[in-house]
């Protein structure tokens, strides 16, 4: 049975990516500094957008990562699968940057925390600062996103799915109303 | 695909995609020792322990740093101080070991077989770091690592094994983890070091140019001067003058070869110096690599999903080396 | 399992009927009523014909009833390693398998190279009164290869034939002298073909499966380079060779070049030789761990046809009893040798079933002829001759289970394995010694 339902299409995505990007210019005042690492895998894809919007609205390329946070997940041994380690690529300093991570969901907030564990074996940075496309309530742990794509109320029965065009060939959000977990 | 295997006493019958599986997993693992803090907390609270029947500075240090990356506890046991002097067998050691429940257990040994022998008998993970001249899968993972970082893919790729291959469990993990993933093997050594079962594997040649001739890669095997006394050759002299490899002989490779070498090597014996630290060489990548390929199996084969564990027997790691058949005819009762 | 070896001695006799008598040395095959008085074969009779009507029956219908089958070669470990086993044990072990008698070597502790040694291990077997147990005496002095040992004393006390097994003879020199020696006794000289230096450290037989296993290899040419050595030195020397547990291809065409050329050699194969193959050792199964080792599909073949044209005399285990802490450790440690005297029948008869050769043959090879090696009574059901019968259902099926032997060891390769056929009584000199219990 098809419970999906479409709660944004690829122009909506579109349009909370830009006003998310100068979200992010207005909250730091500009680029200096900034840094964005996108948390896989589908975290990636959004900073690399949010890269070129900004580059696009400041003509400055702000440098960017990637965070695998697998080896930091607090439940690797309870999980049902083990999954597979791609590797965390930062090829900058994070010393004294405004870093802003980026995912595509935020719900219970154990990866953005597993993430702010990865973040700080690289170093020191001035702040951390969170970008999410999709805020689907449900926190397990003390974690806010700084900046929203959308604010999405949803149940524990359900699944939020985020589809990008670089990963999944289309870009839209779903909410699948999930029969098995 | 998660990893299937409870153990890594081999890499004999270890299929293809499991194979590029710990290497892709290695891979993402480089990293984390190029970072300043060289630290992630996967293993925290873990245990590693090693048991080292056989001397070996390099290997057990590499592994040591592997689970400490991987924020594990260690613990380092050698033959040599432990009870095994007061005669203890390698059964009663390892009971003794899994009474204290560690979280995996890493062997090296002089009898070929002795970590399948383990593995069947106690409850963690086992680890082959070298067992008699049977297997070394660390190193040939390494090894193969190393390769695909220089050359894309192993598929393909001529490969010279040169030297010792009779005594060499490195030479045998190579071999088989090669020829699954589609290169072909070549051997170049005296007759007394290559038996003629090699054929079955690769081509056996008796000349160093002809063997490593349009080779893409060379591996180098550590002849062992105790050798000399056994009549495998007459003296390292000789041996060196008809199987070194010199800048010489290496033009008789590819032009892009790269050199590999397991360690610790005898400059002037097996290897020519200069060829050892010139640009072919990719010797030091190798032990670079394989404290993430360490790394990546010490978090494969700890990290197992619960569900996985439930359902695996002890002993399917010796059920795969076991061969075919015994004589054709005789019933086997199952199970 | 002690009820197994209640004696059933009627005074009068026995006889045993319903069976199929299979004695080549009497040319009998068939179905026959075998009539025991005092201890001895007094009638081998058409069947319904009434003779022994007045004793105690046996009924042996379905079965084969053969000769007293005779192994001549096993390890009994007394004295000196009774923890694998004992002369009592390995008897009893040696009735469940159907032999009413064995011969012994000599690689005890003290080794058997005195007739003081030679005397006690007859003397035990007397007061266990199970199975016949003939002990062979050392060719050389502590088995060392330097010195001959007492052959005539031991003679004197009771040896069969002589046999430094377990360990070559490497100095031809000392072999030459023992055949020439042994003649005047008329003793067989059993030798373990080996030459030590070929061998080497090797645990299992040098190939592709050691290759693979990373195990040191124990070439067929160790063997068969010292088959070659001694034929030759047999041809000079005389006396009477035997060559213990035949291994390889070449050894086989080795010794029936030498019949053809009438040298007086003769050898046996073991059940595990004719039946398994060195991928039997699988993932360093140190039960699958003896010298010789087992070998390839092509030296299999190879004995079995050695067995069928006759090239091959005798079957025998070659029983060599081990602790488990012996056998189930690193494979590089493992002893070596296997128990076999409780497997040996139905593993032969499949063999013939898969092969060519006949019952008949199958009982020269494991009784007519080993009694004629040795010189011992037996290896038929003749008239006069002592009633050692061994009884034999073929159609029951079993699974190998070591716990449940006779012998005080369990390292057997063929543990789990399904069998077909089982001995279900063993008489000797007329006594029902043995007679398995759940038949």
């Amino acid at each position: 049975m098809d419970y999906d339902r479409v709660v944004m299409d690829a122009q909506a995505i579109e349009r909370a990516l830009t006003r998310v990007a100068h979200e992010i210019l207005e909250g730091n005042k500009g680029t200096e500094g900034l840094a964005l690492i996108g948390i896989r895998s589908r975290g990636v894809h959004l900073a690399q957008r949010l890269r070129a919007k900004i580059g696009a609205i400041e003509g400055v390329e702000i440098p960017t990562g990637i965070i695998d946070i697998t080896l930091y997940r607090d439940d690797l041994s309870r999980s049902s699968q083990q999954p597979e380690v791609r590797g965390t690529h930062i090829s900058f300093a994070v010393d004294d940057r405004r870093v802003v991570l980026v995912d595509d969901v935020l719900y219970t907030g154990r990866t953005i925390r597993a993430a702010l564990d990865a973040l700080i074996d690289f170093g020191r940075p001035r702040n951390v600062q969170l970008m999410v496309l999709v805020d689907r309530g449900h926190r397990e742990l003390p974690i806010r996103a700084d900046y929203v794509g959308k604010n999405l109320p949803t149940a524990a029965n359900e699944s939020v799915q985020v589809r990008l065009m670089e990963s999944d060939g289309r870009d839209e959000v779903v909410i699948a109303h999930a029969e098995e977990r | 695909m998660p990893f299937e295997q409870r153990h890594l006493l081999g890499l004999e019958g270890v299929s293809r995609e499991q194979l590029m599986f710990l290497l892709n997993t290695a891979d993402s693992f480089r990293e984390i020792s190029e970072r300043d803090i060289k630290k992630v907390p996967t293993l925290r609270g873990k245990t590693v322990v090693s048991l080292f029947y056989e001397a070996s500075t390099r290997t057990r240090s590499s592994f040591e740093i592997a689970a400490k990356r991987m924020s594990a506890d260690f613990v380092s046991l050698s033959a040599s101080t432990s009870s095994v002097t007061k005669g203890e067998t390698l059964l009663d050691t390892a009971r003794n070991l899994n009474a204290m429940r560690p979280d995996a257990i890493i062997l090296r040994h002089y009898a070929s077989g002795a970590p399948h022998y383990l593995a069947a008998r106690v409850d963690c993970p086992i680890i082959n770091a070298g067992d008699g001249a049977h297997e070394h899968p660390t190193q040939a993972l390494l090894d193969l690592l190393t390769i695909r970082a220089r050359k894309a893919q192993i598929e393909g790729l001529t490969v010279a094994i040169v030297g010792d291959v009779l005594h060499s469990r490195v030479a045998r993990s190579d071999v088989f983890a090669l020829r699954t993933l589609g290169a072909t093997v070549r051997f170049v050594g005296p007759p007394t070091l290559l038996p003629p079962e090699l054929r079955e594997w690769g081509e056996v040649h008796h000349n160093l140019h002809e063997g490593i001739r349009a080779a893409d890669v060379i591996i180098m095997l550590r002849i062992q001067l105790e050798r000399q006394g056994k009549n495998f050759f007459p003296s390292v002299d000789e041996y060196s003058r008809y199987f070194c490899l010199t800048q010489n002989a290496l033009r008789y490779a590819k032009p892009d070869v790269i050199i590999l070498h397991p360690g610790p090597m005898n400059r002037g014996v097996e290897i020519a110096s200069d060829v050892a630290d010139g640009p072919y060489s990719v010797i030091m990548d190798q032990v670079t690599n394989g404290v993430a390929v360490r790394m990546a199996v010490l978090y494969l084969l700890i990290n197992r999903p619960r569900a996985q564990l439930e359902t695996e027997t002890v002993s399917e790691e010796a059920i795969a080396v076991e061969s075919a058949a015994a004589a054709p005819r005789l019933r086997r009762k199952a199970g | 399992m002690a009820a197994n070896f209640q004696p059933v001695t009627s005074a009068k006799g026995l006889v045993i009927r319903g069976g199929v008598v299979i004695d080549p040395a009497s040319g009998v095959n068939g179905h026959r009523d075998v009539v025991i008085r005092d201890g001895k074969i007094n009638a081998v009779t058409e069947p319904e014909g009434g003779a022994g009507a007045d004793l105690t029956v046996i009924d042996a219908s379905g079965c084969l009833v053969f000769p007293g089958l005779i192994d001549m070669h096993v390890h009994l470990r007394e004295p000196g390693y009774e923890y694998k086993e004992t002369i009592e044990s390995g008897a009893r072990a040696a009735l469940a398998g159907g032999f009413s008698a064995v011969a012994c070597m000599a690689n005890t502790n003290p080794v058997n190279d005195s007739a003081a040694v030679t005397e006690f291990i007859r003397e035990r077997a007397r007061e266990v009164a199970l199975a016949r147990v003939y002990p062979i005496g050392a060719v050389s002095k502590q088995l060392k290869g330097e010195e001959l040992a007492e052959i005539g004393e031991m003679h004197r006390a009771g040896i069969v034939a002589i046999s430094d097994d377990g360990m070559p003879i490497m100095d031809g020199g000392l072999m030459r002298r023992a055949l020439e020696y042994s003649s005047m006794f008329n003793l067989p000289v059993i030798v373990h073909e080996q030459d030590g230096t070929i061998a080497g450290d090797g645990v299992m037989n040098e190939g592709a499966v050691s290759m693979r296993l990373g195990l040191k290899g124990l070439p067929a040419a160790a063997e068969e380079a010292m088959v070659a050595r001694d034929l030759a030195i047999l041809e000079r020397a005389g006396g009477r060779l035997h060559i213990a547990h035949l291994s390889t291809a070449g050894s086989v065409a080795l010794v029936g070049d030498a019949k053809r050329r009438g040298l007086p050699v003769t050898a046996e194969v073991t059940p595990h030789h004719f039946s398994l193959t060195e991928a039997a050792v699988g993932a360093y199964n140190g039960n699958a761990k003896m010298n010789p080792p087992l070998r390839t599909a092509r030296d299999v073949d190879a004995v079995r046809r050695g067995l069928a044209d006759g090239t091959i005399d005798a079957i025998a285990t070659d029983h060599a009893p081990h602790h488990r802490d012996e056998k189930e450790i690193e494979f590089d440690r493992a002893l070596n040798g296997i128990i076999g005297l409780e497997t040996a029948v139905p593993l032969a008869l499949r063999m013939a079933e898969e092969t060519n050769i006949t019952l008949s043959a199958l009982v020269m090879a494991m009784s007519t002829n080993p009694a004629r090696i040795l010189g011992v009574p037996g290896g038929s059901l003749a008239l006069g001759v002592p009633a050692d019968v061994t009884i034999v259902d073929p159609a029951r099926r079993w699974t190998v289970c070591a716990a449940h032997f006779q012998s005080k060891s369990r390292n057997t390769p063929f543990e789990g394995m399904e069998l077909q056929g089982q001995v279900v009584m063993t008489l000797v000199g007329g006594r029902v010694v043995w007679r398995r219990a759940d038949v």
